[in-house]
């Protein structure tokens, strides 16, 4: 076992922190108030190569590990989660293909977002089917060589500015998730829609909005991996993806402690700093085992994709105790604050807000719960 | 063309700088280390020429083993190939220079560009020294004097030209109270200041690229350089705290203070 990262992980630590404190932090609390595209800041993080990071070197990726693409997005997430979740929403969108899809389909379809700045969405939640996966009900029906595609999907993260979508329908509901199929929607076929971009509490950065698809129709060619496989593959990439979310909280309950801390030391009440008072100190201090705690526990369970483990029990572990605890640190550093912290002049009420998504994206803190329970009980 | 840059490895400024008790050193545990900022401009520079020029960085550094992180740092900005030179322990300006001084004459660059001073000892003496024992005109502090960002910064020719002929270089130099511009024959010596340039990123691609980069190891005793240093540091101390500020009750006082005990009117 060994807890020192190489000498190439604290140099892509170092750039990813540099851009994170240059040029997002200047500019995050903007775009929370705007509820903008920051795409200024994602294209200068895509000129350092912070965008894919989970396209493996043969199909145009730099080939990093997960625990490479881990340490960077704690960074990127420092900087502002909203911002993070939109960098990291094209590995969400292009690991269905690389889990599912063939040799041509990885060149096709994911080999270009290495070569310019362009967007993909993962489209699996609906209106009416959000933690019951498989209780989805948008269609594909197969005519000739073409599916039709119809339904909707909700919270679709940079939906907006997205020229590629990875959605998971049904080939026939009756099976439940039995009948999950994926496929790959290039560009905005006839008969789709994009909706508005949703007023969030938090995390404003990050663009999410409603897909409709009419009668959409889709080539063959374009589904990943066999009719009713979707579901595996859905479960996979969210494998692939928890210890990713699981580190955006790590990243922003950093930035909290470390905007708590400055404050304690500063603030000064009874005539002297809070800092020197105990019911501050045990509120820092338990910031800080409990970002530690889950800064290792998602390490690990990047570290175990990498060694070629399956990871659903400890990413989940990773993903409901992170979220859980960002909530708890962001919360703990307004109260560290006080009425100064419930003002949004002060950086720690957009953090608290959000924070709060983690506990309910890519699986709700309780859906978490349930396969951990499941994987227990086995 | 080649260019020959440095980067010495530093505390990291950001980091508390402690003395020991003893006045012998600072604390170095716990402290992180960095590419001396000066030096990080140098690279920048170099890359800038040999983007616009043609030709190599190489990249230069003395310590131990740990400055294999500074040198892959600027391999990763862009620089061609490292040079290490293998030394641990104490090394005065003229130590490094005489060591500098024997890697160029093995490399051959066109040009040598270092940073002013390193901001752990703030010598400003090694571009200089080197100069000199080359033999080689020098132009120190290669400045610019606006933002960055202005209009008219990105309008003005660079600090650095080098000439049509790759014989001459022109630089711009920061000088009390205003800029200078010099230019010498190459091969010569240029040391940066801050306003030179800003650094690029080591990117993700760059940094992966790095690791195949070459990094050659010389030794001082290779090199015939005899690095005992005639310089020896006797006690370090820690700035006396600032003391507090006095309250005076009219303008009247404050003049008269400032006669008397600042001295300062």
């Amino acid at each position: 076992m060994d807890f020192q990262l190489t000498d190439e992980q604290r140099a892509l630590q170092e750039t990813a922190r540099k851009y994170a404190r240059e040029v997002i932090r200047p500019k995050a609390a903007y775009y929370d108030e705007t509820a903008q595209f920051p795409l200024d800041l994602i294209e200068k993080g895509f000129e350092l190569g912070l965008l894919n990071l989970a396209v493996p070197a043969e199909y145009g990726g730099l080939g990093l590990s997960h625990l490479d693409g881990v340490i960077a997005t704690e960074e990127l997430a420092w900087g502002c989660a909203g911002v993070a979740t939109s960098m990291i929403a094209n590995d969400l969108a292009l690991l269905p293909i690389l889990i599912g899809g063939t040799d041509e389909q990885k060149r096709r379809f994911v080999t270009p977002f290495t070569k310019e700045l362009k967007f993909a969405s993962f489209g699996l939640t609906e209106p009416g089917a959000g933690s019951d996966v498989a209780g989805m009900s948008t269609t594909l029906r197969r005519e000739g060589d073409h599916y039709v595609l119809n339904g909707q999907k909700q919270f679709i993260t940079n939906g907006e500015h997205a020229s590629q979508y990875t959605v998971f329908a049904t080939t026939d509901r009756s099976k439940r998730h039995k009948g999950i199929t994926c496929v790959v929607i290039e560009g905005r076929p006839k008969g789709m829609t994009v909706g508005k971009h949703e007023n969030k509490m938090g995390q404003r950065a990050s663009n999410t909005v409603t897909l409709t698809f009419e009668d959409v129709r889709v080539p063959v060619e374009n589904r990943i991996g066999e009719e009713g496989e979707g579901f595996r593959i859905a479960m996979e990439t969210l494998d692939n993806s928890r210890p990713l979310t699981a580190i955006v909280a790590t990243g922003i309950a950093r930035a909290a402690m470390e905007h708590a801390i400055d404050y304690a030391k500063q603030r000064q009440q009874f005539g002297r700093p809070i800092a020197e008072f105990q019911g501050i100190q045990f509120m820092l201090a338990d910031m800080g085992m409990q970002i530690q705690a889950a800064r290792l526990l998602t390490y690990q369970s990047a570290w175990m994709l990498d060694q070629g483990q399956k990871n659903t029990l400890v990413s989940s572990y990773a993903k409901s105790f992170a979220a859980d605890m960002a909530m708890k640190v962001t919360t703990d550093a307004v109260q560290v604050f006080g009425g100064y912290g419930y003002m949004k002049e002060y950086p720690v009420e957009k953090l608290m807000r959000d924070a709060k998504l983690i506990q309910i994206y890519e699986g709700t803190s309780q859906v978490q719960r349930i396969v951990i329970a499941r994987e227990l009980l086995r | 063309m080649k260019i020959l840059v440095t980067a010495k490895r530093v505390e990291d400024p950001e980091s508390k700088i402690k003395v020991k008790p003893d006045g012998t050193g600072i604390v170095q545990e716990g402290l992180k280390y960095k590419i001396n900022p000066f030096d990080e401009i140098a690279v920048e520079e170099g890359l800038r020429l040999v983007a616009k020029h043609g030709g190599e960085v190489v990249v230069v550094s003395i310590g131990g083993k740990e400055v294999h992180e500074q040198l892959r740092h600027a391999l990763a900005m862009g620089a061609h190939k490292a040079v290490w030179v293998n030394h641990t322990g104490p090394l005065d300006q003229m130590g490094v220079a005489g060591l500098l001084q024997k890697v160029v004459e093995k490399e051959k660059p066109d040009l040598v560009i270092l940073g002013k001073q390193s901001i752990d000892d703030d010598q400003n003496q090694v571009g200089q020294y080197l100069a000199e024992w080359l033999g080689w005109g020098q132009a120190t502090f290669a400045s610019k004097a606006e933002s960055f960002d202005s209009e008219n910064e990105k309008n003005k020719v660079p600090a650095l030209v080098v000439g049509a002929d790759n014989k001459t270089v022109r630089v711009v130099r920061e000088v009390d109270g205003g800029l200078a511009t010099v230019e010498c024959q190459l091969p010569a010596v240029v040391t940066t200041d801050l306003r030179l340039n800003q650094p690029r990123y080591a990117s993700l691609p760059g940094i992966m690229k790095a690791k195949s980069k070459p990094i050659e190891e010389l030794i001082p005793a290779g090199l015939g350089v005899d690095v005992t240093p005639k310089l020896t540091v006797t006690k370090m101390s820690a700035p006396p705290a600032r003391k507090a500020g006095i309250k005076v009750p009219d303008v009247a006082t404050l003049v008269e203070k400032l006669k008397t005990e600042a001295k300062v009117i």
